[in-house]
């Protein structure tokens, strides 16, 4: 099963979890299966069914360009960090 | 210079990899136009019949703009058109996806022509064309604003404070990946907090505890080549920019989300680019360029003099950080923290996020809290600088790590690898990382001839600092296409910076066993290849390169396929092998088998295009020696070297070069760089005599040792170079200047009258 780790300003939505094992094999079903746990939480990260602007996703240890629709196995971490550009 | 093989891994394979071309050292490609002086920059560009832009900006820092009048403007003999921002359209709250990044459209639109506020001094407010640069200044001097004075706002804290005056009454507090938001406007546009462990229980574990406050100043990229833009909006609707940018597809999308017009209405055309380490990626000209060129039905040219570049181009930010950090009597980390501020300038956008990622990303640490703030003030716009708040971060860190190691009494190389990150160590962000060479840079540098080398002089004193950097995949694309004669064109949509066109070709020439001679590459614009992120990131070797690798193995399938009919004999029987195409009773070289196909059949154009996203990370470690002049503060730097893993070096002196650049401007922005506002919130000091970036006067020659562990996530293992030297230098030079003379310095710059400042206060 896939672990989202709960970024931590969004832990007060999450009765302060800091992971959260979750069903689903993309980001999107993860963050779905989020919502069903703590109601509330897919419209915080994903308003209007799409990611929050200036959130990336990482899977694993990657930053994902498929946001949402990246594929996750059982044994992903998913991690949402600021969206940062280099110079 | 010193090269070290980690782990002859080829993408993590453990197998020796044997390469012809790659870790060779080729003449660029454009070499010779270069140091010639024929190659053509930005501002060389003249399209017949064009006029000449002049821009009118803001005086104040602060200010609502009451009124804009033009007319004395438009009146002057030889003005064709004047542009405002009534003549561009309003992009509403919309944000736009960069790629590297998303940007706020209305905050973009106003920063390229201010619409209801100015925000920093040099603010663009109106642009004119006119038949000559002389006739543009006077037009633009015309222009009459009416204007309310505000009071600016200079400082991170003070911005910050609930009564200070608000720049942006559309910006309010977002907390990060929360969706909540602050009920009123404010100057924090952003907040984040990263966590990872008990933090209390990390500092109780701790035997000895540091704590410090620091400050940097804004910094400039001090790109040689200041910002140019020539627009042509012809009477079919087209719009053509020649600029010098970083990203030709970045610049596309910018000018045609800000003028409303669809993409392929717009092309980009690619000038070479004098240096641009970040600031080269946001458009400030060539939408006020394209919209007085569909005014006056002529191309038009907009050029910025240096002020304006300092004064209203992107730099990075000033900022103010507190780091506290513990550490157990073996000199284990157990727990850091860090609070950290960042000046976004007049609208949002400040590298906070990446600082943040940044502050402990060189070591483990178990226990760990980072709170963010991106603050708006009263300068302008920040924007990326070579890996954008890295620098601040690392020079609070590794500071405060210097000073845990006096108290610990442990040498700072050997503490830094005692708690050096390392593959599967979990960030206080929460990311593990993969196979990264920390700990083999650290090695490299304790085993190298400088760091063992005596150090005896009065005043002298020796540091080390060590940095990261994430870099980045992303989009690219090139196109290939064989020659008659066995030679190959190879284009690519990556703005050559630091030679990559040169780096591309080498991977390409690799991949099909050819001399990188032989390729002829060239950096086209958006309408001749595929979708191309931005140079910037790091990111181009790597990208880039993973797209010529792709279209080198598209080129040997097609080739495999082509000598099979033409021999033949069945394609399984037909392989590409070492430069040749091999059948089964022959072994044919690229060049002859390519002349045998360009007249047997259609023409050979391969394609490879890359969307790859393990770039893997890097790491530098640096140690410089100084001597502290005690009766002026000056700091004279004596010896430098510079550590880094590669990956691996598809260029050594390209790689060299990007080590030594990034060092450079680090010990500028270490030592004397600086924005310097007076109360009013102007600039005094806006051009490169007073703006003081290094010269070869300032400096040794900057020594590099190159670190290869193969990243296994790019077929030739590829680490980007570029951005990661930049971030030691502040804080090895501050462990440095503190061995010399004893007196600690926790603000950027740490410029003569600040070091002189410190030693005065330490004899009285």
């Amino acid at each position: 099963m896939p672990r989202l780790f709960v970024p931590p300003l969004l832990r007060p939505f999450c009765e302060g979890e800091e992971e959260v094992v979750v069903e689903g094999s993309t980001v999107l079903e993860a963050v779905q299966s989020l919502d069903a746990q703590y109601p509330g939480t897919l419209e915080r990260l994903c308003p209007e069914g799409k990611l929050r602007a200036g959130i990336a996703v990482t899977v694993d240890q990657n930053v994902t360009p498929r946001g949402l629709a990246q594929k996750v196995t059982p044994e992903s971490e998913i991690h949402f960090l600021p969206a940062i550009g280099g110079g | 210079m010193a090269t070290i093989d980690e782990t002859k891994s080829e993408a993590g394979s453990g197998d020796a990899p044997k390469y012809k071309v790659i870790g060779t050292r080729p003449i660029r490609h454009d070499g010779s136009d270069k140091v010639t002086g024929r190659a053509l920059y930005g501002a060389d560009i003249k399209v017949k019949g064009m006029l000449y832009g002049a821009t009118h900006r803001s005086p104040h820092a602060h200010a609502i703009i009451k009124s804009i009048d033009t007319s004395r403007a438009e009146a002057l003999p030889g003005v064709r058109a004047v542009a405002t921002s009534a003549d561009m359209p309003e992009p509403g709250d919309k944000i736009a996806e960069l790629g590297e990044g998303a940007v706020n459209l209305n905050h973009l639109s106003s920063n390229n022509l201010a619409r209801t506020k100015v925000l920093y001094k040099g603010h663009p407010i109106a642009a004119v064309a006119a038949d000559n640069i002389h006739i543009a200044q006077e037009a633009a001097s015309l222009i009459e604003v009416e204007y309310e004075v505000l009071p600016p706002v200079l400082d991170v804290l003070k911005a910050m404070e609930d009564d200070a005056p608000v720049l942006n009454p559309d910006v309010h507090t977002e907390e990060m990946a929360s969706g909540e938001t602050g009920d009123k406007p404010s100057n924090i546009a952003k907040h984040l907090v990263y966590e990872k462990g008990d933090i209390a229980k990390g500092f109780a574990d701790a035997k000895y505890v540091v704590e410090r406050e620091f400050r940097t100043a804004t910094v400039h990229q001090g790109y040689i080549e200041p910002h140019v833009a020539t627009a042509l909006w012809n009477n079919d609707g087209q719009i053509t920019v020649w600029t010098s940018t970083q990203g030709t597809f970045s610049v596309r999308q910018q000018v045609a989300e800000l003028l409303d017009v669809p993409l392929a209405r717009v092309k980009v055309v690619p000038m070479e680019i004098g240096g641009g380490f970040g600031g080269k990626i946001s458009v400030y000209l060539a939408p006020a360029a394209a919209v007085l060129s569909r005014k006056s039905g002529m191309p038009v040219q907009l050029v910025m003099d240096r002020a304006d570049v300092l004064q209203a181009t992107g730099p990075t930010p000033g900022s103010y950080i507190k780091v506290k950090m513990g550490a157990d009597a073996d000199g284990r980390i157990t727990a850091a923290e860090a609070w950290m501020a960042y000046e976004a300038g007049g609208y949002p956008g400040s590298p906070i996020g990446a600082g943040c990622m940044c502050v402990f990303s060189c070591y483990d640490v178990p226990n760990g809290r980072v709170e963010g703030y991106d603050v708006c003030v009263n300068k302008p716009r920040t924007n990326a600088y070579r890996a954008p708040g890295a620098t601040n971060a690392a020079f609070a860190t590794e500071t405060v790590v210097d000073e845990l190691c006096e108290q610990i009494g442990m040498a700072p190389i050997d503490f830094r690898l005692l708690n050096a990150s390392k593959e599967g160590t979990r960030r206080v962000d929460g990311v593990t990382y993969p196979r990264i060479g920390l700990v083999e840079t650290l090695e490299a540098i304790k085993n190298s001839e400088h760091f063992n080398s005596p150090l005896e002089g009065e005043n002298q004193g020796r540091g080390i600092a060590c940095g990261f950097w994430f870099n980045a995949g992303l989009k690219s694309a090139v196109t290939a296409t064989v020659n008659s004669d066995g030679s190959v064109g190879l284009l690519e949509g990556s703005t050559d910076i630091g030679g990559s066109r040169t780096a591309i070709a080498m991977q390409f020439a690799e991949t099909l066993g050819i001399a990188a001679e032989d390729i002829k590459p060239a950096v086209v614009d958006t309408d001749s290849v595929g979708y191309t992120d931005v140079t910037g990131g790091s990111r181009v070797t790597y990208a880039t390169g993973w797209a010529a690798y792709e279209a080198g193995k598209d080129l040997q399938r097609q080739i495999v396929a082509r000598a099979a009919e033409l021999w033949e004999v069945d394609p399984a029987s037909v392989s590409y092998e070492d430069g040749c195409v091999v059948g089964p009773d022959k072994r044919v070289p690229f060049k002859e088998i390519a002349i045998e196909l360009s007249t047997a059949g259609e023409p050979l154009v391969g394609r490879g295009v890359s969307n790859h996203n393990e770039p893997g990370g890097a790491f530098g470690a640096h140690v410089v020696d100084v001597e502290v002049d005690p009766d002026t503060g000056k700091v004279d730097i004596l010896r430098y070297t510079a550590a880094q893993d590669c990956g691996t070096a598809i260029h050594p002196a390209y790689v060299e070069g990007q080590i030594q650049g990034g060092a450079v401007q680090g010990i500028g922005w270490g030592l004397n760089e600086e924005y310097w506002y007076d109360t009013e919130g102007s600039m005094r000091n806006a051009n490169f005599l007073d703006y003081r970036i290094p010269t070869c006067y300032d400096l040794p020659m900057i020594e590099t040792i190159i670190v290869e562990v193969p990243n296994p996530g790019h077929p030739y293992g590829v680490r980007g170079v570029g951005e990661v030297p930049i971030v030691p230098p502040p804080a090895a030079l501050e462990a440095a200047i503190h061995e010399a003379v004893d007196v600690r310095l926790y603000e950027l710059p740490m410029s003569p009258p600040r070091v002189l400042h410190e030693l005065l206060k330490k004899q009285s």
